[in-house]
């Protein structure tokens, strides 16, 4: 109980700026920057006034936030599952590492966004636009770290497998993955960002709705609060994506850093 | 990198683009949709000479590099700063971590109305991401200075300006070399998202007209000079990272956004 109460006191500073922000936005009657009051009713009444049986969403929400979050769940996991799965075939073997990794590193240098447009003469405009950007964003940097977690595998660790007779899922299963995992979750954390990203602009240049396409509307008319509210959904999906996956990271990988404190 | 790789390497790449003509020829992917390799590459090289496409790309770097430099400018000392002072960095270390995860692009409306000014609002947008990385890299470099130096320093008579000059900077420079390598890759990526998003002049704006016009082949192949571009400047980064810094095995994470 007191650990929570620490962890919490330690946040002292977010309540300080907010109520700092509040007071310079009044007084200075900034246009652009509403005061953190005005924002917050407007989200409320704009995304979660919705009746109790919806979960508070509003029509809003459910037209605008549900589409966002589906395509961004759906794209992200399609694009690791494949990356994971190809990276850590690929990375088993040395020639063919060798040749696809130039290309690899070719398709990871690209700029994800630039691929939008391409992706919009063969897609047009809608949910499959948004899910093969983000499937694009987020397939390479997974792609590469799995290759490379796949690639250094303790040789001790497969001979070992080989001597016990153990079969070949259950290598791959038991002491690959577990191997490549910090480094898979490495490229896993990083694709979070990527995702979000390209889901914002493909939604904001190519599509009739998703938050980014109200944040697009927003802007047009100049409603500077309902702006904002877009600003703060998106911030807190990147911040909640990000702790969430620290979380998980941390859960799953507790055994590598004991190793790795204990060696 | 031994010469069988780099053979290897290069029959991936011939092997690929040879597919990919060979799919276009026989019809199996429609030409119109996605044109043949051997019509990108010609787009590809008559890009070289082409006014509107160097001048885009000559707008685009300039505006990431000018943002990169001033988040440099600003993100180093701040870290030097909050590294020498634990209480503040504890303070402050909440903050951080709640604007971080903040997307970019999610910031480009507000930005817009801002700065009206030529590449300005792109130029603040990549301020804002890369100010990020560099920040947290020279902090844990910050973290990693040894203290049996510091102290050494301190007890001949050193100042604490000097303690940062001669042993926290360069201990900390790795770090901060490798934030500003992944900062340089973002930068580009925010960089093309505001041409996209927002128009005005760069390599992105000349892909949205070439899409605008229908001429897929210069849409990709300007996409692909962008691949290579990033690929050039991101192997040149860890190749000064490798050779300045072969006395350090940098440690840190490639955690960005």
């Amino acid at each position: 109980m007191s650990r929570v109460i620490t962890r919490i006191a330690r946040l002292w500073i977010i309540p300080v700026a907010l109520v700092t922000w509040e007071v310079i936005t009044r007084i200075a009657e900034a246009v652009y920057f509403p005061p953190p009051s005005t924002i917050l009713v407007r989200l409320h009444e704009l995304w979660f006034s919705g009746p109790f049986t919806r979960a508070f969403l509003t029509q809003e929400s459910i037209d605008h936030l549900l589409p966002s979050l589906g395509r961004l769940v759906l794209g992200w996991g399609a694009a690791c599952a494949v990356a994971v799965a190809v990276g850590v075939a690929l990375g088993r073997s040395a020639v063919m590492y060798d040749c696809v990794s130039p290309l690899i590193h070719f398709f990871r240098s690209v700029p994800p966004p630039m691929m939008i447009p391409i992706f919009m003469t063969m897609t047009g405009v809608g949910t499959p636009l948004q899910l093969a950007a983000i499937v694009f964003g987020v397939v390479w940097p997974v792609l590469i770290n799995s290759l490379d977690g796949a690639r250094y595998v303790d040789r001790k660790y497969l001979e070992t497998c080989e001597a016990f007779g153990v079969s070949r899922v259950q290598r791959v299963t038991r002491v690959i993955l577990p191997a490549a995992a910090p480094k898979i979750f490495a490229g896993l954390r990083l694709s979070v960002a990527l995702a979000l990203i390209m889901m914002i602009i493909s939604e904001y240049v190519g599509s009739t709705e998703g938050v980014g396409y109200h944040m697009l509307v927003a802007q047009s008319q100049v409603d500077i609060p309902s702006m904002w509210t877009a600003i703060v959904i998106l911030g807190a999906l990147g911040l909640v994506l990000n702790a969430a996956f620290l979380r998980v990271e941390r859960r799953l990988l507790t055994w590598h850093r004991a190793a790795r404190t204990n060696g | 990198m031994n010469r069988n790789a780099v053979l290897r390497g290069a029959l991936g790449v011939a092997g690929f683009l040879l597919v990919m003509e060979v799919l276009g020829r026989t019809g199996v992917v429609d030409p119109y949709t996605l044109p043949l390799v051997s019509s990108i590459l010609a787009g590809a090289f008559g890009l070289l000479s082409d006014e509107e496409f160097l001048t885009g790309v000559g707008i685009t770097l300039s505006s990431s590099a000018a943002g990169l430099l001033i988040a440099v400018a600003v993100a180093v000392p701040s870290g030097v700063v909050l590294g020498t002072m634990p209480a503040v960095e504890r303070a402050v270390r909440p903050l951080v971590e709640f604007l971080r995860p903040i997307p970019s692009v999610a910031l480009l409306p507000l930005a817009l109305f801002l700065f009206t000014v030529g590449e300005q609002g792109k130029i603040a947008l990549i301020v804002y991401t890369s100010f990020w990385a560099v920040l947290i890299n020279t902090l844990y470099g910050m973290r990693d200075v040894d203290p049996l130096a510091k102290e050494t320093l301190r007890s001949f008579g050193f100042g604490s300006y000097d303690v940062v000059r001669r042993v926290s900077l360069p201990s900390a420079a790795p770090f901060i070399t490798t934030g500003v390598r992944i900062s340089a890759s973002v930068a580009l990526i925010v960089a093309v998202s505001v041409e996209l998003m927002a128009g005005g002049d760069g390599i992105g704006t000349f892909v949205s007209d070439a899409a605008a016009g229908n001429r897929r082949d210069l849409m990709i192949a300007a996409t692909a000079w962008t691949g290579l571009i990033g690929l050039l400047i991101n192997s040149f980064l860890a190749g000064v990272e490798r050779r300045v810094f072969r006395w350090h095995h940098v440690q840190a994470g490639e955690d960005v956004t």
